[in-house]
Order: C-alpha cells, then structure tokens, then sequence
C-alpha cells in the first residue's frame, strides 16, 4: 500500500494534465462574462455603403447572428464557406462587424468570396469589438429578440455546433 | 576586413532600431503616458495570455490601450478603467487575479500544500524515533570507549 501512494499521486497528475491536452481545451477561450447580458449597443457605418450607419437596436424582435471577421485573419477565410452555406439556407441572418480592418480588402475578400452578411458593419479601430470583449476572429454571437447575447462560440463555426449547440437555443427562442 | 566590422556593427544595432519603434509614443503628455503604461501592467494581454497589456504589440492590445488612453483622457479614474475592462473581459484580464472564491486555490492552494507536507514530515519523523531502540554500552565497552578518547591522538597522515 506505501508504494502505491506514489504512484496514485503520479496517475491523478497525469490524469489531469492529459484531460487538459484532449478534448480540443485551448487557453484562448475565455469563457465570455457577456452572456445573458445585453448586446452593447453601437452605430457604425456598413461596410458597403459608409454613408449608412446600422445599430443592433434595429434588429429587435429577430434572432440574430453576430460574426466578427476581418479580411486579414485565416479563420475567417476557412469559415466563410460555412457561412455562406448558412446564408443560402437563411437558416439565421448573419450580421458581420468587420474588425480592425481596411475598406477596400474587406470588400476585395467579400467580392472573391461570396458575401453571407445581411450587412456588415466597419470597425477599423475595434472600438465596438472591445465592448463585445472580442479577444480573436472568428468570434460570433448569437443575439436574441430582446438585443440579449444567448452565445459565443470562439473560433469557427462549425455544422456541430451549429446543430448541438445554436439551432436548439435558436429554436427555443422562437418560441 | 573594414567591410565586415561594418556589416557587424549594423547587426548588432538592428536591436536597437527595432527597440526605437517600441518605445513610439502615441500621445505628446507624458504623464499620460505613464499612467496608461502603469495601468497597462495590471492588464493581461488577451493574445499572448502571459504578457501584460503594456508589453505586448499585438493589435488587440494597441486597440486595448488606445482605449484606455481615451478613457483617461476623459477623466476616468484606473479603477473606473478596470471595471470596464473586467465588465467586457472578465476577470481574467487582471494580470493579478484577485483574491476571490475561483481563485481560492490558486492563492491558498501552494500553502495548503505546504502544511500537508509540514503535518506529513512531523509525524514520519515521530515514528522513526519510535523505531529507534536505545542499547546502553555495557561496562565494557564504555572502558573502551574512554580508553579511546583519552588516549594521545595518534599522528595520522591526512
């Protein structure tokens, strides 16, 4: 038994050190203190068309996809044929806020690619990004009718969890 | 010969010219810019999750800076500065956690350890000296043993 003492206090550390390194953990997801909370408001100008400016409050009464994304960040490129399938389905709207970004790559990369934002918004000095406690891209929200944030998924979208984590909620606040 | 001390001399002060980016101020007040570089210390940057928010060059933390410069510029006191960051960032943007129930452990956890370990060698050591058995030396070998010692040292060549 005194010799198995060791080697149990061994087994637990490495336990768990390797439930840390499986099971996809990365320190870069911060669990967001955001959610359940209001969707901070803001006004920016559309990417499209600067002279328009959109605010979430509009979209009160809808449920609601926030993607962060930005024509320089290679997540978002391998996300984006994703996005674009969920905007053919319309399976939800997605809203883009184009963060710390410049106008004409952004519209370069939405034109060679597709553009599955309803609207994008520009945010070339991550001002708003900060208020939504954005740390990378992808970053996407799931907002419901009330303006509340229900989601954050850190990283790309995927169809899992699309269908294990976001359509469920989705489908209980359309309720 | 003259053309390689030169080359060196260049190499080594590339450092220097990197370091003369660094250090760009933003702002023209240097007071300001002190207190943004004080507070920045006590924020983690966000990217690169052991570097403080004043030493890191990641955009995020330019963005993040930016901000507090800002908000100081507007009045805000540094505590009023942290609750909007901890409010949007939580608290693991404070690069000194604070003391609350998530971070019992990792405050008093080393200590608890520490008494574990302390409890542990007491009660090893008082059953060691238990195990220890006391053999007095006979008449003997206490002769001996007084023989020895009060015997002239012997030369030895150490």
């Amino acid at each position: 038994m005194r010799y198995a003492i060791p080697l149990i206090i061994f087994l637990v550390i490495a336990g768990f050190l390797g439930s840390r390194l499986r099971g996809g953990y990365d320190p870069h997801i911060i669990p967001s203190v955001l959610i359940g909370k209001p969707a901070p408001d803001f006004s920016l100008p559309e990417l499209r068309d600067p002279t328009k400016m959109f605010s979430p409050k509009s979209l009160r009464g809808k449920v609601w996809l926030l993607n962060v994304w930005g024509s320089w960040c290679i997540g978002c490129r391998q996300e984006h044929p994703y996005l674009m399938q969920l905007s053919r389905d319309s399976t939800l709207p997605i809203y883009g806020l184009d963060w710390n970004d410049k106008r004409e790559p952004a519209l370069a990369t939405l034109a060679e690619l597709g553009d599955p934002y309803v609207i994008s918004v520009f945010d070339p000095d991550g001002r708003t990004a900060i208020d939504y406690g954005v740390t990378g891209a992808p970053e996407t929200y799931l907002i419901d009718k009330e303006g509340v944030i229900r989601y954050k998924e850190v990283g790309q979208l995927t169809p899992e969890i699309m269908q294990n984590k976001i359509l469920p909620l989705v489908r209980e606040l359309n309720k | 010969m003259r053309l390689i001390v030169l080359l060196l001399v260049i190499l080594f002060s590339l450092p220097a010219f990197a370091l003369a980016k660094e250090a760009k101020s933003v702002s023209d007040d240097p007071e300001l810019e002190k207190r943004v570089m004080a507070l920045s210390e006590e924020l983690r940057c966000l990217v690169c999750q052991n570097e403080t928010l004043a030493g890191s060059q990641a955009e995020l933390a330019v963005n993040l800076r930016n901000q507090i410069r800002e908000q100081m510029k507007a009045g805000k006191t540094d505590g009023e500065i942290l609750a909007f960051m901890t409010e949007r960032y939580g608290k693991f943007i404070l690069f000194r956690p604070p003391v609350d129930y998530t971070t019992y452990l990792l405050w008093f956890g080393p200590f608890v350890l520490l008494l574990a370990a302390l409890i542990f060698l007491f009660r090893y050591v008082k059953k060691r000296r238990g195990l220890i058995v006391d053999i007095p030396l006979t008449p003997d070998e206490r002769r001996r043993a007084e023989d020895l010692l009060q015997a002239e040292p012997r030369k030895t060549t150490i």
